[in-house]
Formats: structure tokens, C-alpha cells, sequence
């Protein structure tokens, strides 16, 4: 599994960097997200995950982090969803403004020559 | 009670009070009745006025030395969240307070009448300033950054007509440029907490010398990933490309506000080397590039063509001094650095305000090219001139102060003759700067019919003169001044009275607990 997680966050990191450095704004959100995907893979695995393992504390079990997952790196993932929805729905506004003012979807505003 | 309220909940209140001053503007800028809307400014005036005034009791509080640890949620400080206020963080809430109140001032003077939400913007963008200030958790400092960094996206694109294009143009860039570095933020976050297990800054700072040294090299690239981000704010050399286009486009009160915007990646610098990873960390790399920052910033400021933007690059040539103090990592260069830091800022929002009013008597061009100028070059050159005295580093205000504490403190370190010869080339380069930027403004307007002076109100002449007074306040107080950032660095190389303060806070009895409530429930069923 964490072979699988590995390779994903790469995959997405790399793709992400190769989309944002295209300079389109489209491209550059589309970066942006896959990035904030592999960062949100990232922090989740911060947390050693491991398979099998409680999520939820249970009163009959000892509660260390040799029993359970730790919850923090989900909170932490939970925060870091929200706010890179909240900022790609922000920058696709500012984008789309910017293409209607400037005629262009390159990140400068005009095509390169 | 003031006091009761200031020692119990003082720490949260600054980030309290301009969310909740934010959140009842939304609701005032939107309601259907006139007579609600006509209060909007006045609640954000009091405000903000309210800010400076709790500032200014918390800066007296910490000025005694005793850092006053804050929990909220109550629980205890490596598993909850701590707010922590300390020399520094009440030295910059202060320089926030007064940053914004001048900022507002000079808004009320119409820029803020020119677009929606103008004041809850504000209000946000100072609850993550803020909030950034006090925090004592990387994660939530990462959280305020995401706040602030959101008002100011608002904020940046504030303004309709003149300039909206541009203003588009800069923001796409600002956006992206700030989505990225976010990203690599969690990044350093995440190898963090996977390293050391906690993200709090007291309990890093605690485990960071019990590390096992396999772990240590990851410990570091972390620590300078956390750097790069850092660096994005505070507009290090290869990263500040963004902000002479940025900060150009601002309008005048938001430019003035986002002076102090740097200075938040200056502070998270400061404060992640000192208590968590130390200079070390850094050198030789933020010295070196800090001095190659003031370099190009001085270029910068000889070769630009706009006045907005030649303020743009005195802002990077401040940072650049900044980092410079910060990545010595001495005492002597931390307290030179913040006794800097409070001129710099100062003066920084003073020039965008003055870079305004200068292009408005000009017909709205600020453009170095000789124009006719309205209302004769008297008052404006005026404050040009202190203002330029003031940020080159010319005796007798404070910028000269700073510069030469900051000579004396980098003397006997290993980049000494270095910093010597830098700061003062770049100190030249600038004065030359804005001595020609002067006498194309001032000395040779050219004959034409002088553009209609522009219907100022009584706001730009007030904001403008109280940051000049705020300046010279700078100079004439130094020596209490320079005492109290002296302070506040030994507080910084100390980190012992921090870390004991944070996990040392207990969490408070509780006025009404709901686990007794319930347990009480259950045995009278």
C-alpha cells in the first residue's frame, strides 16, 4: 500500500508542476489542484498509516499509536482540503475575470510572441 | 475588568475582535437599509482604532518580559492549539495597528467607496495578520497565512476603473505564485509532524535536540522548504519577482497595508530559526541571497520608470536588509533588524499613501516624466523629502539608526565587510533613486495647463501626516525604542522563557463542566 501511495503523490506532484508550468491559467488551476491533491496524500501519510488499524478509539483497547491511526494528520488533511477548494474556486474567479479583461488565458495576459 | 479581561483572554483578542468587526460589516454592507450601510465605515474606523488601542495595552504587557501563553479550546499545549505573546508578536500587533489605522484613514478618503466589502476585507486581512503574530502552532500559522493571503487577494483586485487590468494581471500571477508556496508549506509541515510528531513550535523547539541523526538531514530539508515559503512572502531574491507588479497595482491604502505583508515573512523567519531550527540552518544561504536581494532591489530602484513601482523595490530593499539581520542570527543584528523593521514599515505604507497624492496632482500619472504638477511642490515635496530621508538611511531619522546598529552588529561576524559594503552601496543606490525620482517629480514639472488639483478630502492629508509623525515619533524615541527591540531579541535568543511559558500553560478551570452536568443527569435518572 505504500508503494501505491508513493507512486501516486509522485505522479500527481509531477504532473501538477508540468501543468502550472505551462503559464495557461486553465492549466496552471488544473496544476494547482493536482498538486493540493498529492500535498493532502502527503500529510495523510505523515501519519504512518497502516493497514488495519482502529480509527476511532475503543474503550476496551490500549490507546497508543501502536493500536490505533492517528487522528491528527486527518485533521490536518481535513483543513488543507478545505482551504485549497476554497482557493481554487477563489482563483478560478480572479482567471476567468482576467481572460474577460484581457482576452487571454495566458497567465501574463497576452500571448507570447 | 480591562485588565481581568487583558491577563486572561489578552493573547486571542486581537484576532477576536476583527473577525467579529469583519463579520458584522459583511452583514452591514449588505443590508437593505441606507441608513445601516452609512455606519459601515465608522464600525470599521472604531475598530480599527479599538485595535491599536489593545496593541498598545498588550505591548505594555509584554514589555515586562513575561511571555503569556494563551489556550484555546483549553486543553493543554502540545495537544491543543496555543496562542503565545511575546516582545516580538506584541512589537509587530503594534506596527499592524498603526500600519492599518493609516491605511483606513487614507481609505475613507474614497478608495474605499470604489467597490464592494472594501472594510471586511480589511478587518480579515488583519484578523490573519494578526493571528499570525500570536500563533504558537505551524499549523495554525499556516491556517492565518491562508487568511490573510485571502483578504488580500480581495484586496489586490479592490478598485474599479484606472488600473483594473493591470490589477487582473498582477493578481493571477500573486494567486498562483501564493497557491504554490502554500502547497510546499503543508509539504514542510507534513515531513515535520511525520519527523518529530508535533507541530506545536514550543514542543518542535523541545524535540528537536533529542532527534536521532538519521532523522536530522529530513528534520533540514523541512526546516528549508519552510524557508522557501517564507522567502515568498517576505520577497527573497529569487522569489520576489512577483511583487513589484503586485504591489504597483495595489491601490494606494491596500499598497500601505501590504507594507506589512513582507514583514510577516520576515517574522515567521525570525521566529522558526531562533526557537525551532536556528540560524545555522540557513547560513550560508539567507545572508548570501539577502544581500543579493538588496542588491537587485537597489537596481531596481535606479531603473524604474513608475514612482509605484519605485516604491516597490524600496519594499524589497527593506526585506532584503531584514533577512539580512535575521540570517546573521546574532543578538546584536536580531535587535538592529527590528529596530529596522519598525522604520522600514512605517515608511514603506507612508510612500504608497505619498506615491497617491503625487500622482493625483499630476493628473493621475506617476510616470517619472516632468509634468505639470498642481498645487505647487511645497507640501508634497515636502514629505518627499523626509520620506526619502527616512527610508534611504540619511541621518537624522531612524532609518539611519537601524542601518548603522545593523553595521556595528555585522561587524564581527564572518560576513561583516560584506554587509558593510552592501547595505551602504544599496543605501547610495537608493538615495540617487529617489533623489532623481525628486527633481523629475518636483523641480522640473513642465509648462502646460497644471491638471485640476484633485478633490482631496480631509483624509489624505491626516493619514499621511500621522504616518510622518509615526516616523518621526521613530527618530526621537530611539532610545526607548532601540531598549525595547534589544529586549525583545535577547527574549528571541532565550528561547527557554518561551518554551516553559507554552508548555507550561495549564488550562483553566472550567466555569461549567458538561462531562460533571451529564454524570449528575445520569444518577438523578
Amino acid at each position: 500500500m505504500l508503494l501505491l501511495l508513493t507512486l501516486g503523490i509522485g505522479t500527481l506532484t509531477a504532473c501538477g508542476v508540468w501543468l502550472l508550468l505551462r503559464a495557461r491559467s486553465f492549466d496552471a488551476i488544473l496544476g494547482l489542484t493536482l498538486l493540493s491533491y498529492a500535498v493532502n496524500l502527503f500529510l495523510f501519510a505523515s501519519g504512518r498509516p497502516r493497514v488495519d488499524a482502529e480509527p476511532i478509539l475503543d474503550p476496551g483497547s490500549v490507546a497508543t499509536l501502536a493500536q490505533i491511526t492517528d487522528p491528527l494528520p486527518q485533521a490536518l488533511v481535513l483543513t488543507a482540503i478545505v482551504i485549497a477548494f476554497a482557493m481554487t474556486a477563489l482563483l478560478l474567479a480572479i482567471a476567468l475575470r482576467a481572460r474577460a479583461a484581457t482576452g487571454s488565458d495566458h497567465v501574463d495576459g497576452k500571448e507570447p510572441r | 475588568m480591562t485588565a481581568g479581561l487583558l491577563a486572561t483572554h489578552g493573547p486571542v483578542l486581537p484576532v477576536v475582535l476583527p473577525l467579529l468587526a469583519g463579520a458584522a460589516l459583511v452583514l452591514l454592507e449588505s443590508a437593505r437599509w441606507p441608513a445601516l450601510r452609512r455606519w459601515v465605515p465608522r464600525v470599521s474606523l472604531a475598530a480599527t482604532l479599538l485595535l491599536l488601542l489593545l496593541a498598545v495595552q498588550l505591548a505594555a504587557r509584554a514589555a515586562g518580559g513575561d511571555v503569556q501563553p494563551y489556550l484555546l479550546g483549553n486543553w493543554p499545549a502540545p495537544y491543543g492549539i496555543a496562542l503565545a505573546l511575546d516582545r516580538l508578536g506584541a512589537l509587530m500587533l503594534l506596527l499592524t495597528a498603526l500600519v492599518a489605522c493609516a491605511a483606513l484613514v487614507y481609505a475613507l478618503g474614497g478608495d474605499a467607496a470604489r467597490g464592494l466589502h472594501f472594510h471586511a476585507l480589511f478587518q480579515f486581512q488583519l484578523m490573519g495578520l494578526n493571528g499570525a503574530f500570536l500563533t504558537a502552532d505551524l499549523f495554525n500559522l499556516f491556517v492565518f497565512f491562508e487568511v490573510l493571503l485571502a483578504a488580500s487577494y480581495g484586496l489586490l483586485l479592490h478598485g474599479r476603473g484606472a488600473g483594473q487590468r493591470e490589477r487582473l494581471r498582477a493578481s493571477v500571477h500573486y494567486v498562483i505564485f501564493n497557491l504554490a508556496g502554500s502547497s510546499l508549506f503543508l509539504i514542510a509541515l507534513g515531513l515535520i509532524y511525520g519527523v518529530a510528531g508535533t507541530l506545536n513550535m514550543a514542543d518542535l523547539a523541545v524535540k528537536m535536540a533529542a532527534l536521532p541523526a538519521a532523522d536530522s538531514r529530513l528534520m533540514q530539508a523541512a526546516a528549508l522548504l519552510l524557508l522557501t515559503v517564507f522567502a515568498v512572502k517576505a520577497a527573497l531574491l529569487p522569489l520576489y519577482f512577483w511583487l513589484p507588479d503586485t504591489y504597483a497595482a495595489a491601490s494606494a491604502p491596500v499598497g500601505a497595508l501590504f507594507a506589512i505583508m513582507t514583514k510577516v515573512g520576515v517574522y515567521a523567519v525570525l521566529r522558526v530559526t531562533t526557537l525551532i531550527f536556528g540560524h545555522e540552518v540557513a547560513t550560508p544561504f539567507l545572508p548570501v541571497l539577502a544581500l543579493a536581494t538588496l542588491a537587485l532591489a537597489a537596481v531596481g530602484a535606479l531603473a524604474a520608470t513608475h514612482l509605484r513601482g519605485l516604491v516597490a523595490y524600496l519594499v524589497v530593499a527593506s526585506a532584503g536588509t531584514l533577512l539580512l539581520a535575521a540570517g546573521l542570527g546574532t543578538e546584536g543584528t536580531l535587535a538592529a533588524g527590528l529596530f529596522y523593521l519598525v522604520n522600514s514599515t512605517l515608511v514603506a505604507a507612508l510612500w504608497f499613501l505619498l506615491a497617491d497624492r503625487i500622482a493625483a496632482a499630476r493628473g493621475g500619472s506617476d510616470l517619472l516624466q516632468s509634468r505639470p504638477l498642481a498645487g505647487g511642490w511645497a507640501p508634497l515635496g515636502a514629505v518627499f523629502f523626509i520620506a526619502a530621508v527616512a527610508v534611504a538611511g540619511v541621518p537624522p531619522l531612524a532609518g539611519f539608526m537601524g542601518k548603522a546598529l545593523l553595521l556595528q552588529a555585522a561587524g564581527p561576524t564572518p560576513f561583516g565587510p560584506w554587509v558593510v559594503a552592501g547595505v551602504l552601496a544599496a543605501s547610495l543606490a537608493v538615495m540617487v533613486a529617489l533623489a532623481r525620482a525628486g527633481s523629475i517629480l518636483f523641480w522640473e514639472p513642465s509648462r502646460g495647463p497644471a491638471p485640476t488639483a484633485s478633490s482631496g478630502t480631509a483624509a489624505h492629508p491626516l493619514a499621511i501626516s500621522g504616518l510622518l509623525v509615526a516616523v518621526l515619533c521613530a527618530a526621537a524615541a530611539a532610545g526607548p525604542l532601540a531598549t525595547y527591540t534589544g529586549a525583545a531579541a535577547r527574549q528571541l535568543q532565550q528561547r527557554d522563557g518561551y518554551i516553559a511559558a507554552v508548555l507550561g500553560a495549564r488550562p483553566a478551570a472550567p466555569a461549567w463542566d458538561l462531562r460533571q452536568e451529564m454524570r449528575e443527569r445520569q444518577g438523578a435518572k
